[in-house]
Formats: structure tokens, sequence, C-alpha cells
């Protein structure tokens, strides 16, 4: 059996610690030997046991599933875990996604980003609750629609559709893919009861739906492949007509 | 429940600069086809010329007719351009951000946009001179008299510039059009979308490899011709007359 030499690795990371006066942002190279089947999660911590223990990342599921390690791989927003090295050029530079704040290294705070995004757009099931009646069975959905909103549902707020996104760069009022999303998610739902109008209060302006540029730097770099481009253009469409309807 | 008043002019704004890019968009179309005429023949060109002047249908020319198109392209051109300068990078600190993000990103639709606003900034002057010019002498428009435009007027390097522009402007801004509204998305959108996108370059490539054919024959026209003294083109079958 011919064994293959495995490649070297030389992963470069813009490393920074924002709660260090002493610090400055900077570029730092480790060499890491390639295995198969390597994530750059398994990468960032091979560096981090074998090279510099003081290396700042953020993984939970390891598996694409909660959106915790989320950053810039060679200039485009990714999850770490899911991208594997072999199909990346053996110099890979990571730096953390821009516009959150920055913990240390490669560590960001999107949760606190994300709370403050569902809190404006009140990412919740509106009802008029004096009328709610709890003991009725709830309203049947047809399971296309049912479908449409899982699937919407499945974003797990990694943030990489705004590190993405150039309009929200340049104008960090914006509220971005992932809110747009959620917002025709509950659009779609007809347990939620919020009108047409109301809608249109929260997104029908120019940080809303109006203030995309239709860049599709969502659409291309989200990892949970949710139908962004297609839902943004949903929700345009629903905003225009509120207006041209009223 | 008290009823809210929205404000609408948001929706309004988007939908008209979605709205007058289309319109322009396809008036380029036509625009560029027409004139290519001149590929066919000089008297195809003049036979067009007399069309858009009303000759087919009055029995007699009235530029006139080309002066009010003018005009009236002219302001939907100045209401997309307001409509659009909304958009564009409004200080260093947002050109430096959106320029920094496109090169790290190395993303195409991202470029794409940059290619617009590049465009269409360089229409607001390049397009005014063109509309006031067509607004002003609509007579002068015709196989000699255009040649002449072309080249004894020095208006070739600027048509030059205009065609690159306006054509890339044109069928990226359809492209746009069809993500941001989502029109033919069909079940599949990246197929849509790679449909959409094959047709806008190819669209681009015959438009331009078209309008510089017909840019090269004005030029040719224009350099083998003494046309200094006014001389105009004289049809052998269409007896129009002089304005």
């Amino acid at each position: 059996m011919s064994e293959e030499k495995n490649r070297v690795l030389t992963i470069s990371i813009l490393r920074f610690d924002p709660h260090d006066p002493d610090d400055f942002p900077h570029m730092e190279s480790f060499e890491i030997e390639e295995a198969p089947g390597m994530t750059l999660f398994v990468a960032l911590n091979e560096i981090r046991e074998h090279h510099d223990n003081s290396l700042k990342f953020d993984f939970v599921c390891r598996a694409g599933i909660c959106g915790s390690c989320s950053m810039l791989v060679n200039g485009r927003p990714t999850l770490a875990c899911r991208t594997l090295t072999k199909k990346l050029d053996p110099h890979i530079t990571l730096a953390p996604l821009p516009l959150f704040e920055l913990i240390g290294d490669l560590s960001i705070y999107t949760g606190k980003w994300m709370r403050g995004l569902n809190e404006r757009l009140e990412t919740w099931i509106h009802d008029k609750e004096s009328e709610l009646n709890v003991d009725a069975l709830e309203e049947r959905m047809e399971p296309a629609l049912a479908d449409e909103i899982y699937e919407l549902d499945r974003c797990v707020e990694c943030g990489c559709c705004v590190a993405g996104c150039g309009t929200i760069q340049m104008r960090p009022n914006f509220t971005g893919a992932v809110g747009l999303n959620k917002v025709a998610r509950y659009h779609l739902d007809p347990r939620d009861k919020r009108s047409d109008a109301e809608y249109y209060e929260m997104i029908g302006n120019e940080d809303g739906v109006f203030g995309c540029m239709t860049l599709l730097g969502c659409e291309d770099v989200c990892p949970k492949d949710l139908p962004l481009q297609s839902k943004i253009a949903y929700l345009r469409r629903m905003m225009v007509k509120t207006a041209l309807k009223d | 429940m008290r009823k809210k008043k929205i404000d609408k002019m948001p929706a309004r704004l988007d939908f008209l600069q979605s709205t007058t890019g289309l319109i322009l968009a396809v008036f380029i179309m036509g625009h560029l086809l027409f004139e290519a005429s001149i590929l066919v023949s000089d008297e195809m060109m003049y036979r067009v010329t007399l069309m858009f002047e009303g000759y087919y249908f009055f029995g007699e020319r009235y530029p006139g007719i080309v002066s009010f198109l003018a005009a009236a392209i002219g302001t939907i051109f100045v209401l997309h351009a307001g409509l659009a300068v909304r958009k564009f990078p409004a200080s260093y600190r947002e050109y430096k951000t959106i320029t920094e993000h496109t090169k790290r990103m190395k993303h195409e639709d991202s470029s794409l946009w940059m290619i617009q606003v590049i465009t269409g900034f360089m229409m607001f002057f390049i397009g005014s001179v063109h509309l006031y010019i067509m607004f002003s002498q609509p007579e002068n428009i015709g196989p000699f008299a255009s040649s002449y435009r072309v080249v004894d007027e020095l208006m070739g390097p600027l048509y030059f510039m205009l065609l690159i522009s306006v054509v890339s402007h044109a069928f990226i801004g359809l492209y746009r059009l069809a993500m941001k509204w989502g029109f033919m998305e069909g079940e599949d959108t990246k197929k849509s979308r790679t449909m959409f996108k094959f047709l806008m370059k190819s669209m681009i490539a015959l438009y331009i490899i078209v309008g510089l054919s017909s840019l090269a024959r004005y030029t040719y026209i224009g350099m083998h011709h003494d046309l200094s003294d006014g001389k105009r083109y004289e049809s052998k079958t269409v007896q129009a007359g002089e304005h």
C-alpha cells in the first residue's frame, strides 16, 4: 500500500484581544499536518492543543447545527466545523466575522446581536390573547405550508448572512437576511395575527426590505441553504402590495 | 383597533426605481438595434430615421417627435438616477467598507452591484450629453448626419464609453430585477438564477458586439465622406426631402 504524504497546512489567523489594552490586531500563522477528513474545527483544536492554548474560537455541536463556529475562511463567512481542509489551498486565512462584538481572536458574540434583532422584530407568534382559547384545537395547516415554515425555521443564527452582506456592512441599521427570513416565516404563519400594515411598519422601509440591494451574499454563504433570495423577494412583493392596496 | 397609517413612500420609491430601470433597459434594447440598421445598409438606417420622424404615418418628417422622445426618456433617466443614487455609498467610510467587502468576498453578485454603481455614475454625465444633443438637434440623425457627429464632432469616444456602460448597466440591471422581485424564479431558484445570469452575459456580449460594429460603421462613413458642408444622405427610392 502506497502511503501518501499528508499536506502541511499553514493557517493564518487574525488575532486580537480587545480586552488587553496592549494588544493590537495582527496575523499569526501556524503549521499543522493535515489528517484525512480534517475539518477546520479539528485543525483549530490541533493548534490550540499543540501550538497556542490561548487561541480563542467558538464551537459547540461540531456538526453544523448550533451555528457557533462561524468565521471568515479566506474572506468568506462559513461554519468551521463544516469546512473540510482538503477542499482548501494549503494556505488558509481565518478571521472573525465582522460587525459582531469581538470576544477575542475568532470568538464573537453573535448572541447579543441576534437577541436585539429578535426583540426588535418580535419573532414570536402574535395572537389576540384575550380571544385565545387554550382548550380549543389548534387550527389545521396545509402540510406544504407547514414544510415551508419549517424550512425557514432551520436558521441557526450563525451570522454568516450578516457577514456576507455588503449592505449591512455599509449600513449597520439594515435588518439583514437573518431578520427578513424570520419576518417571512411569521408572515407565512396563519397563527400570527399581525396585520399587513403592522408588518409594513416593521420592514417597509429602507432599514428593512427596501434597503436590500440584492447583492445575494446571504443566499450564497448561508450554511443551511435557506431560500433567502426567494424570501426577500417575497417580502418585497408583499410590502409593495400592502402599500399599493391601502 | 385604530387603523395604522403607514408611510407608503419607501415602497413607492423602490417600485419606481425598478420600473424606471425596466423601461430604460427595454428602451436601450430597441435603441441599439434600430441604430444597428446601418449595418444592413445606409438606406435601411435612413428609413428607420424616417419612421421615427413620423414620415410613414404623416407623409411628412417631424424631427420634433425625436425631441419629444428624448425628453421623455431624459425625464425617466433623471428620475431613475435620482432614485438609484440613494443606494450609492454616501461617504468615504461606506465606500471603503463596500469595496473591501467585495474584494474579500470574491463574490460575483456583489461585484455586479459595484459595476452598476460605476456605470451608473458614468452615465450621469455621458448619458446626459447624449440625451441633450438628441433633444436639441433631432434633425441631425441619418446615415451621414450621425456619421458626421461621430467623426467630425468627436462624439465617437463618448459613444464608445456610453455603449459599454449602458449595455452592462441595462442587462445587469435586468438580471438584478429578476432576482429582486422573484420574477420567474420557479421551484429551483439556483437553476433560474444560473439561467438568468447566462442570459445576462450573452446579451451583454451580443449588444456590445452589435453596438461596436455600428459605431465602427458610422466612423467608417464619417471618415470616407467629406460631410463638413452639411451633406445629407440622398435616398434613391424615398423622396422625403430636407427639413
